[in-house]
This record gives C-alpha cells, sequence and structure tokens, in this order.
C-alpha cells in the first residue's frame, strides 16, 4: 500500500508539470507464471491535465501465426487452405473511457490500432480480399475463444478530473515475452497525447526450470523423464505386490 | 485447484488428469490393453495441444508397460528373444515415426494423418476381434482348440528364418521385425503404445501362445515408447513431465485395481469389451472426418 501512496504522488507531481499531459504506470511490470500460476490482474493508474478521453492496448508478443481452413476431398475433411499472418500480436485487449465509436472516427482508430476490428494482422502472401477478411476474422475469434482477445472494451475510470484507473485481467494461459502497455489521451477524435510502458510475462521457479532444461538441455531432460518413468513403473509393480 | 503445465503452456486441473489416468489404467488392467489410442483423444478434448499429447503419452507408456511387464515376468510369461527382434524394428519404426511426425505437422496435416490411421487400424482391429467373439459366444465354436500347436502360414516360410524357443516358433525373422516395425511407428505418430495392433497380429499373424503375447509386446512397448519418448524431447520438445507425473500416478493406480478386477471377467467378455471400445473409438473418429466440422478453420502460434 505504501508503495500505491507513492507511485500516486509521483503521479499526482508528474500530471502538475506542464511538459507532461498524460503519464500512467501499472502496478507491477513483471509478472511470472508460477506452477500455481491462475492469472494475473494488473491495474493501470495514471493522470492526465487536459481533458479528453482515454484509450489502453495491451499488446501481447508480435508471433507468426497459420490459419487452416478445412475443404472436402473424397469425403474426407481435410485442411485445404492456409494463411500466415506475420507478427501478430499473441494478446490484444483494450481498454477505454467511453464505447470506442464515441472516442474517435474509424478511421483515427484505425490508424491507431485501437480495437478488434483494427488489430493489425498482416498475411506473409497476399491474399483476396474476401479469403482475408475470412482468414482474419478466423484467426480473431481463435484468439478470442482462448480469452487472448477480447472483443468488448474494459472500462477505464476517472476518479475526478485528472486521475483514471483500469483493471487488466491476464488469464492463465497467457504467452510469455514483453508486452507493451499503450495509453492514449484523445481529443476530439484526435492522439494528443501517447504513452507506453513494458509488461513482462515469464514463466519463474518450477515450471520455468522444467520449460528451460526442456529446451537447453533436451537430451538429459529426455533421459530424465525416461528414468523417472521407469522408476514410477517399478515402484508401482513392488508395492501393489505386497497389496 | 490448478496446476500450470510448464511444456503445453496451460493450466490444468490435476484431478481431471488423475481421473483419466486412473480410468484408462483401470481399463487397460481389466482389458490388458495400453490404453493410449484412449488417452490420447482424451488429453485432446481437456485442451492439450495434441504434440504435447502425443508425446507426453509416449512417457506414460513407459512407466504403464514397466509395472505391467513386471507381473508377467514373474510368471515367466515373456520370450525375451521374440521381444528383442520386435524391438529392432520398433527403434526404426519409432525413429521414423518421429521425423514424420515432424514433417507433417509442418504441412498442417498431422490431425488428419493421426485420425486416418486410428480409424484404419482400430476398424481393422476391432473387426477382426468381433469376429472372433462372435464364433467364441455364438456359433460356441473354440477358436483355440482348433489349432494344433500353431498354424503355419505363407508369411512364417520367408527368408531369414530363427528359432523362439520359448514361444516353439521356427518363422522368418523378418515377421516379428515387420510387427515391431509398425508397433514402433504407431508409437511416434499415434501416441500409443499399439498393443491394439501388435497382440492381435502376434497372436494371428506369428501365431505365437497366446500366454505369452501380453508380455512379449509389452516388453518391447517399454522400448518404442522409450526411444520416442526420448526423440520426442530432443526433436519437438514437447514432453511435459508435470502431465506425464500425474497420468502416471493415476494410471498405475487404475491399472493395479483394473487387473485385479480382470480376474472375475471372463476373458471372452474381456474382449468383447475390449473390441466394443475400439469400435466406438473407430466410429467417432470417422464419423469426425467424414461429417462436416462446426468450425471449419484452426489456428496454429509458431513458436513462443
Amino acid at each position: 500500500m505504501k508503495g500505491w501512496a507513492l507511485a500516486l504522488l509521483i503521479l499526482l507531481a508528474g500530471s502538475r508539470s506542464e511538459a507532461q499531459t498524460l503519464s500512467a504506470d501499472l502496478s507491477s511490470h513483471v509478472i511470472g507464471i508460477t506452477t500455481g500460476f491462475v492469472g494475473a490482474n494488473l491495474v493501470l493508474f495514471g493522470s492526465t491535465d487536459k481533458p479528453g478521453d482515454i484509450a489502453i492496448v495491451v499488446r501481447g508478443p508480435s508471433t507468426d501465426m497459420t490459419v487452416r481452413k478445412k475443404g472436402k476431398i473424397l469425403g474426407v475433411w481435410i485442411n485445404r487452405s492456409s494463411a500466415v499472418f506475420h507478427d501478430a500480436p499473441s494478446f490484444y485487449v483494450v481498454a477505454a473511457s467511453k464505447p470506442l465509436s464515441d472516442i474517435a472516427l474509424p478511421e483515427n482508430l484505425s490508424r491507431h490500432a485501437i480495437g478488434l476490428d483494427n488489430v493489425k494482422l498482416q498475411p506473409t502472401e497476399p491474399l483476396a480480399e474476401k479469403d482475408f477478411a475470412e482468414f482474419r476474422t478466423a484467426l480473431i475469434r481463435s484468439q478470442e475463444t482462448v480469452d487472448l482477445y477480447r472483443g468488448g472494451v474494459a472500462p477505464v475510470t476517472f476518479l475526478g478530473e485528472h486521475l483514471f484507473r483500469a483493471d487488466m485481467f491476464f488469464p492463465a494461459n497467457v504467452p510469455t515475452g514483453s508486452y507493451s502497455v499503450e495509453v492514449l489521451l484523445l481529443s476530439n477524435g484526435e492522439v494528443v497525447s501517447a504513452q507506453t510502458t513494458p509488461l513482462i510475462v515469464s514463466r519463474i521457479g518450477f515450471s520455468n526450470g522444467v520449460f528451460v532444461v526442456a529446451h537447453r538441455h533436451a537430451a538429459l531432460y529426455g533421459a530424465g523423464a525416461l528414468i523417472f518413468a521407469i522408476a514410477a513403473g517399478w515402484a508401482a509393480g513392488a508395492i501393489f505386490r505386497r497389496v | 485447484m490448478e496446476i500450470y503445465l510448464p511444456i503445453a503452456q496451460m493450466p490444468v486441473d490435476p484431478l481431471v488428469v488423475f481421473a483419466m489416468g486412473a480410468l484408462v489404467g483401470l481399463l487397460s488392467g481389466l482389458l490388458g490393453i495400453g490404453g493410449g489410442f484412449l488417452m490420447t483423444p482424451l488429453l485432446i478434448f481437456i485442451g492439450i495441444p495434441p504434440a504435447v499429447a502425443v508425446a507426453t503419452q509416449s512417457n506414460q507408456l513407459v512407466a504403464a508397460s514397466v509395472s505391467g511387464v513386471l507381473a508377467h515376468w514373474r510368471r515367466r510369461n515373456v520370450d525375451f528373444k521374440l521381444g528383442l527382434v520386435m524391438l529392432m524394428g520398433g527403434g526404426v519404426g519409432s525413429a521414423i515415426g518421429v521425423a514424420l511426425f515432424a514433417k507433417l505437422k509442418a504441412l498442417g496435416q498431422i490431425d488428419l494423418v493421426i485420425s486416418l490411421t486410428y480409424v484404419l487400424f482400430l476398424g481393422l482391429v476391432a473387426a477382426l476381434m468381433m469376429i472372433d467373439n462372435f464364433k467364441v459366444l455364438v456359433l460356441r465354436r473354440n477358436v483355440a482348440v482348433r489349432r494344433k500347436l500353431h498354424e503355419h502360414n505363407a508369411l512364417h516360410r520367408l527368408p531369414l528364418r530363427m528359432r523362439f524357443p520359448r514361444s516353439r516358433l521356427y518363422i522368418s525373422a523378418l515377421l516379428p521385425l515387420g510387427i515391431g516395425f509398425v508397433g514402433g511407428l504407431m508409437v511416434a505418430i499415434m501416441g500409443i503404445g499399439g498393443g491394439f495392433i501388435l497382440v492381435p497380429a502376434m497372436i494371428y499373424l506369428l501365431g505365437m501362445p497366446i500366454g505369452l503375447v501380453a508380455g512379449t509386446s509389452l516388453f518391447q512397448i517399454i522400448f518404442t515408447t522409450g526411444i520416442t519418448t526420448f526423440l520426442q524431447a530432443i526433436t519437438t520438445h514437447a514432453v511435459d513431465v508435470v502431465l506425464a507425473a500425474v497420468l502416471i500416478v493415476g494410471g498405475v493406480i487404475g491399472a493395479q485395481i483394473g487387473t485385479r478386477l480382470g480376474h472375475l471377467l471372463k476373458p471372452e467378455y474381456s474382449r468383447l469389451a475390449h473390441a466394443s471400445i475400439v469400435l466406438v473409438v473407430a466410429v467417432k473418429l470417422a464419423w469426425d472426418l467424414f461429417t462436416r466440422p462446426e468450425n471449419l478453420f484452426s489456428v496454429v502460434t509458431l513458436g513462443n
């Protein structure tokens, strides 16, 4: 709590200085995935000295995603066509102080990639417009079902005139890597100020140890998995023989 | 309560996984099957990525087959010589299988190949077993008595004939090598021990004494699943030891209970139950292949 009070003070102090119209910070810049990880809640606090609307865009590390579409061949449904999206955000969530349509015109939202309709998804090979829309929608829907993209807009609440906050939830299946949390101040539909805060999601403790060994010392890991399985099988046979 | 799986990169309820392990273990103890063909689809059903399900399942099968072989070994029901010959084929099969798995995964057709091989093999085996059971249960004809020591078929006279004293066989070594090879391929591609295809093949193609079949197939399954686990660990990095540990604990407990219950079940009914389960899984998978899927699209995220 002390840290919080301090953070608030700093934010309030920041908001008084003339140079900075917007400043914001997260309650934590690191999310650690442990064996008992069930997701994380972060709070974003910020202040602005100009009137306007706030939009926050959280993007996960970019990655290549392949979308495949099934078609019928000889009566069997198999993957026939596919599209690869280059550098697609692995996580995408938006929070805003008002519905997006009340904040800015669609072309402005699109320019700043605010909202699920405007996520930047670039196919590696050119696609026909209809195919592009189809594959793009499929990717977004698939990410939505695992809660890594969210269609709705989370609230950003103003506490008084200058101070605002937003609660953000990161589910347990959140991908690891570096995230960017972009805070935008919009006035009359135009972005007047912006600030980007980094966020790191990483495995820590036991689950990180397992992952690191599995990838960097694969032979050792494989041997360990085998020894464990043989010992467990042997022990089970020996124990139950006496029962 | 949930635990986070470090390789699958998702949380699961350990009780659900434990229960799945115990259920499949119970059936495998009861019916004398590995149960991999049930476990892999179950794991995929709860959201485990197929690559992780297949690789982890092979690790779990090592434990299950070790514990099974111990019981057979005590009763001297393992033909080690025959098992070793099958194993040579199995090693080659699983090495090729793991390479094939990686290739098909990159092409996006691994799910199709898994489903097709399942339908093919399961359907074939279920049909064979059903016919046999029909003879025993309905026509009241005893299949075992009909035989002399064993029947010779043309395959037995292939080159490289070898003596297997424990099984009292003098047959071409190519036959057990080939059966082992197919078994190894299946471990790698389908994440199953392959007992459900090895056992009938050993009975019908090799003409082995029935008492030795289960122990000998389990003996060679230890090695094919072991080799596969290791190869998966160093190529696909998809073996999740946390998931495997929970499955193993559930599986061995279920299997031991199942083995004890198994003595209460008449063999012909246990074979009928086995055949029915195999048939149900085959029909379900065939249904999925031939009907329009609800969602035509699937998304794969590369790397992390």
